[in-house]
């Protein structure tokens, strides 16, 4: 019985330390006003319980629904996460496949050029396609050489640019569930459909992609969640007219100074997010049940 | 006053808060010293020096107001000193500890006392100022011999910027320098802390913002050196290390640096010890050796930026001292403003007037 206690307390102790403590703080720091002190917010800890609480109030999310820039700036969001989530599984699951129909003795090769990109700094491989994209840089100069292009195209500093950095940034981890999940796959069950008079492509409609399922939708996830909230990505790549609430989040933080609105800000992203983080468990939790 | 979001990505996990009794950290702006210099400290007072960049006054002040930065040196510029002044993020200079104060310029301590009232916290290190610099032989082809290059007409004037960006035009991406800059085009105080002045200078920038090809804070030294742009809004010295790269690579771009006639903005950075400062009597020998007239000149004559070091003039370079740009002449000295930090409320109404100019959003 303790034991079995033990066991289950491990990963609720890691939530609370590692999620439900900073979530409080930043939540606690949402209903503060912004103040010209160090920390510039008030009230704080040191104040006294009483105070505290008495202090506390929710104008910074009242003000987060009068001004359009925010919701705008969320629902820009959500559509780049959307799209890009889209994008990565149409590039991501061809490569998946094609892994996991592979021979043998090539597997191991295939997964490490997969991973690979991972032993370089992701802020080096962003800065990377700044080169390839921009006006004189090695795409359009490729083009240009090929003679389909007369003047280079403008891809750096747009919302294309942001796409093909969240696509190339988050492909491995649309490839690898997919990978994990065709690699169990029974690929007798491709021979009976089509001895049972499916072509090759209905098979794998009606097949191949059902059993895969699961992998195409923790891919998504893993993918999607981290877009929503993407900083680095927008910044580097796309322009002043890419609106993404990463970039508002950081405008509130540094340039109003305002750590309260900032948290406000943070705190509905987090919100937005519990639900596919929800739904994701759910899924998690039900394959695994299925697999005992 | 450099403002760019790339920096706080790089400098976020950064310095073990412990400093053993021999060590001075020190945060500069980067490219903002000669280097030879922070190698001379630590042969003459045997303290290690750890040197780390930023290059934005927001990258700072966050680091400043979190609490426990680290660092015993830091370089704010002023209307950023004066709000971190008020939040208690300083700790009072022991004059004592600073003999060589008195090489320090009655000029420029009398200007900076707007920001710092009784000179207690902080001494200058460098200041210039915000104003054009134009690619004159591309501007003139395209503008004419007669192009307003010495007045903000050439940047805020539809008229113009609509044929200049045909060329390139880049612009600081500092709220608080163009805003200013703009009040003054039109004829208001660019000190001006009225929502509803600075509110009119939205149109006059919507007008011109979609001929901008970036707004940017450091991009623009090398476009203007390469001649990929023909007109930049930015700080004098950038704008003259531009003229310098583009003389050294003979790629036949001439380069020139105009303070508006309308008026520009002063702007000073300022060396300030934070008030949890690990080790104070470090950083006031480090805020001494900087103060010695030699050494404040060789800073100078390697970034182009006037100093407020009045005794180390003599040993400016002369295209240092000679340089109206640099040290402008009493005229120009008179023409130019400085500006008051934005309290939370305008800030806001500020920055959110940035983004919709910026974005159209």
């Amino acid at each position: 019985m303790m034991r079995r206690f033990t066991l289950i307390a491990v990963p609720y102790v890691w939530l609370l330390v590692l999620f439900m403590v900073p979530f409080l703080i930043v939540f606690k720091i949402s209903l503060s006003d912004a103040a010209l002190a160090i920390p510039p917010y008030a009230p704080t800890m040191r104040d006294g319980l009483a105070t505290l609480l008495s202090e506390l109030d929710f104008e910074n999310f009242v003000f987060l629904t009068q001004d359009d820039l925010y919701w705008k700036a969320y629902l820009s969001s959500l559509r780049i996460a959307v799209l890009s989530t889209f994008l990565t599984l149409l590039v991501g699951y061809p490569i998946a496949y094609g892994m996991a129909r592979a021979p043998d003795e090539w597997r191991a090769t295939l997964m490490m050029l997969v991973i690979l990109p991972f032993w370089t700094s992701f802020l080096i491989r962003v800065y990377a396609w700044m080169g390839i994209l921009s006006n004189e840089g090695l795409l359009n100069q490729f083009l240009i050489w090929l003679g389909l292009i007369s003047d280079p195209l403008v891809i750096l500093n747009t919302t294309i640019a942001v796409y093909i950095g969240i696509v190339y940034t988050y492909l491995p981890f649309m490839i690898l569930p997919i990978y994990a999940a065709l690699d169990r796959m029974d690929t007798s069950l491709n021979e009976a459909a089509e001895d049972l008079g499916c072509s090759r492509m209905q098979a794998f409609w009606l097949v191949t992609i059902p059993l895969s399922k699961n992998g195409i939708i923790a891919g998504s996830f893993l993918v999607f969640i981290p877009a929503l909230g993407e900083f680095v990505i927008p910044s580097l790549l796309g322009g002043s007219g890419t609106l993404m609430i990463g970039k508002v989040l950081w405008e509130e933080f540094f340039n109003n100074r305002d750590w309260p609105v900032a948290s406000a800000v943070a705190v509905v992203l987090l919100l937005i997010l519990v639900i596919p983080i929800v739904l994701f468990q759910r899924n998690q939790q039900k394959q695994q049940e299925a697999e005992q | 006053m450099k403002n760019s979001i790339l920096s706080g990505v790089a400098l976020t996990a950064l310095i073990a808060t412990s400093a053993l009794a021999d060590e001075v950290r020190v945060y500069n702006w980067s490219d903002y010293i000669d280097e030879a210099l922070l190698e001379k400290f630590e042969t003459e007072t045997g303290i290690d020096l750890i040197y780390d960049v930023f290059d934005s006054n927001e990258v700072l002040e966050t680091k400043l107001l979190a609490g426990g930065s680290g660092y015993d040196v830091v370089v704010p510029s002023g209307t950023f000193l004066q709000r971190q002044i008020t939040a208690g993020a300083f700790q009072k200079l022991d004059q004592s500890q600073l003999p060589n104060i008195g090489n320090m310029w009655g000029v420029i301590n009398d200007r900076l006392k707007k920001y710092d009232p009784e000179g207690a916290y902080a001494i200058n290190y460098m200041w210039g100022t915000t104003g054009i610099g134009v690619n004159i032989n591309k501007v003139k082809e395209v503008l004419g011999e007669d192009a307003p290059v010495d007045s903000l007409a050439l940047v805020l004037n539809p008229a113009n910027m609509e044929k200049l960006a045909t060329c390139g035009v880049h612009f600081l991406d500092a709220p608080a320098e163009i805003i200013p800059a703009t009040l003054a085009y039109i004829g208001e105080d660019p000190d001006s802390q009225d929502p509803d002045v600075i509110a009119k200078t939205e149109p006059v920038l919507s007008a011109i913002a979609p001929f901008v090809q970036k707004f940017h804070s450091s991009e623009y030294i090398n476009a203007l050196a390469n001649g990929d742009i023909c007109v930049a809004v930015g700080w004098s010295g950038d704008i003259l290390q531009a003229r310098d790269r583009a003389a050294e690579a003979d790629n036949g771009v001439e380069i020139e640096y105009y303070a508006p006639k309308e008026g520009a903005l002063m702007w000073f950075d300022n060396m300030a010890i934070p008030v949890d400062a690990p080790n104070p009597e470090a950083a006031h020998k480090f805020l001494n050796f900087i103060m010695d007239a030699q050494n404040m000149a060789a800073a100078s004559n390697y970034v182009y930026y006037a100093n407020g070091n009045e005794a180390s003039q003599e040993f400016l370079a002369e295209d240092v001292i000679g340089d109206t740009a640099i040290y402008p002449d009493a005229a120009t000295l008179d023409n130019l403003y400085t500006t008051s930090p934005y309290g939370p409320k305008v800030q806001r109404v500020v920055t959110r007037m940035w983004t919709k100019i910026k974005s159209g959003t």
